[in-house]
This record gives structure tokens, sequence and C-alpha cells, in this order.
């Protein structure tokens, strides 16, 4: 199904939320059970805190962040053709608006999160510490 | 008239029940997902940088009063039944018969795991002691 391309941007829409919703299932695993060592054994979880925060762990973390902000906009867009139905007339305009929203939302994140890794910016805290 | 068709995602079903019911609470939880996962990932990756985020500052800070640790209790149910659910629909796009049933159980068999994990992470951490 999912190789069976058809193109339009209904298709690209639908596969594109598929893989990453997959994908931040897997992340979900990950996610409680690391959560869990906090717990249970506090210093592997600080060890596999080193991984994440390291230059590759941020490139994976953007690309969970891209994933998650993609999966969360088009749920928003599926949501909208469900319940009120003539709205699917527009469902290629609503893509495209999500694509701003995902340009405008996560190119602030994306400098947030990789400027450490090339050294641009200390750790950041706007929370105090 | 309601399309025949959607664009995206799977089409109502018909006639209610337990797949009616899904239906809607994917749609639910995905509503609460857009607020709380949103929200969870600025807090751990805008606002706090991962570096900072030691198992000493999820006790002390993140998981410090009890109002935080119900917000991320509840995102974790809504995320279990969003996470394991939408995957159960994979699975029923690319599987029949047996291999569909054993996947699908394993799928309710993991979501059991994942959220008992989280849950026992969430209410059992000790809180910070305030001198």
């Amino acid at each position: 199904m999912l190789l069976r391309y058809r193109g339009s941007e209904g298709m690209l829409a639908w596969a594109f939320h598929r893989v990453s919703g997959v994908a931040i299932w897997a992340f979900i695993l990950l996610h409680v059970f690391d959560i869990w060592l906090v717990g249970v054994n506090p210093d592997l979880y600080n060890e596999l805190l080193s991984v994440y925060a390291s230059p590759i762990g941020r490139v994976v973390e953007s690309l969970l962040g891209a994933a998650l902000l993609y999966h969360a906009l088009n749920g928003m867009r599926v949501i909208i053709m469900d319940f009120w139905p003539s709205m699917t007339r527009y469902h290629k305009q609503i893509w495209y608006v999500n694509w701003v929203l995902f340009a405008v939302i996560g190119l602030p994140i994306l400098v947030q999160i990789m400027a450490p890794a090339f050294g641009l910016a200390a750790p950041f805290t706007f929370g105090g510490q | 008239m309601a399309p025949r068709v959607t664009r995206t995602g799977t089409v109502r079903p018909q006639g209610g029940g337990w797949e009616l019911a899904i239906w809607y609470l994917m749609r639910l939880t995905g509503l609460g997902l857009f607020v709380t996962a949103l929200a969870h990932f600025i807090i751990v990756h805008f606002i706090y940088d991962p570096s900072l985020q030691t198992a000493k500052w999820i006790t002390d800070e993140r998981w410090g009063n009890i109002a935080w640790r119900t917000v991320d209790w509840l995102m974790l149910t809504f995320v279990v039944f969003h996470a394991f659910m939408g995957l159960r629909s994979v699975v029923q796009d690319y599987t029949k018969g047996g291999t569909r049933t054993v996947l699908t159980m394993a799928l309710y068999l993991g979501a059991f795991v994942v959220f008992a994990m989280g849950t026992i992470a969430v209410a059992t951490l000790n809180f910070p002691v305030k001198p």
C-alpha cells in the first residue's frame, strides 16, 4: 500500500502520516524505557542521556521533532476532514498550510536543538537552573 | 453529502460498536496529544536543553510536583492508546488471518507493558526532599 505510489498530495500526506506514526511509536517504546530507568538505574539513565545530548543524538531528536510536528499537523487535517467533510474539497490547501506551519514552528526549534552541537550556544535553559 | 472516500486516515466505521468507539478515541487522544506531546517536546527540547535533564533534574525539577506527574501520566495514557491502536491499523492493512491475530495480540500485550512501566515510573519515583 505504502509503495503503490500514486503521487498526489493526499497519498503523500497519508504515507508521511503512516511513516512518522510508526517512527514515533518506536521512540515511545525507548522513551518509556529510559524514563523507567530514572527510578531503577539512574546511572544508566544518565549514560543514555549523554547519547541523547551528543551531536548525533541531536540530529535524531530533530528528526523525531519533525515526525511529531508533521503527524500532529496532518492529524488536525484528518480531523477537520472527518468532522467537516465539505473541507475535503480543500485537502491540498490544508496540506500546504501545514507545511508553512511546519517550517515556521519547526525552524526555531531546530536551531535551538542543533546550536549546542556546533558550539554555537551553551546548553540553554529559559527556565532557570 | 459526506464523501465516500476520505483523503487520509481511516474511514469512520459504520454501525457503531467497538470499532466506532476506537475511531472516535483515536481522534480524541490525537487532540489530547496535540496539546500534551507538542508541549512536552517544546519543554524538553526548546526550553530546557536535553544535556541538563539528568536523573536528579527529573526527580527534583521536572517531576518535583504532582501536577506535572499528572499531566505526564495523562499523556502516557493518550499515547499508549493512540500509538498502539495506530500500529493495529497498520497491522490490519498489511496482514490477515493468523499473522494478524498474533501481531494484534502482541500489540495489546506490548501496550499493557509500556503502560505499566510508565505508570510505575511516574508513580514510584521519589519526590525531592525539601530542606
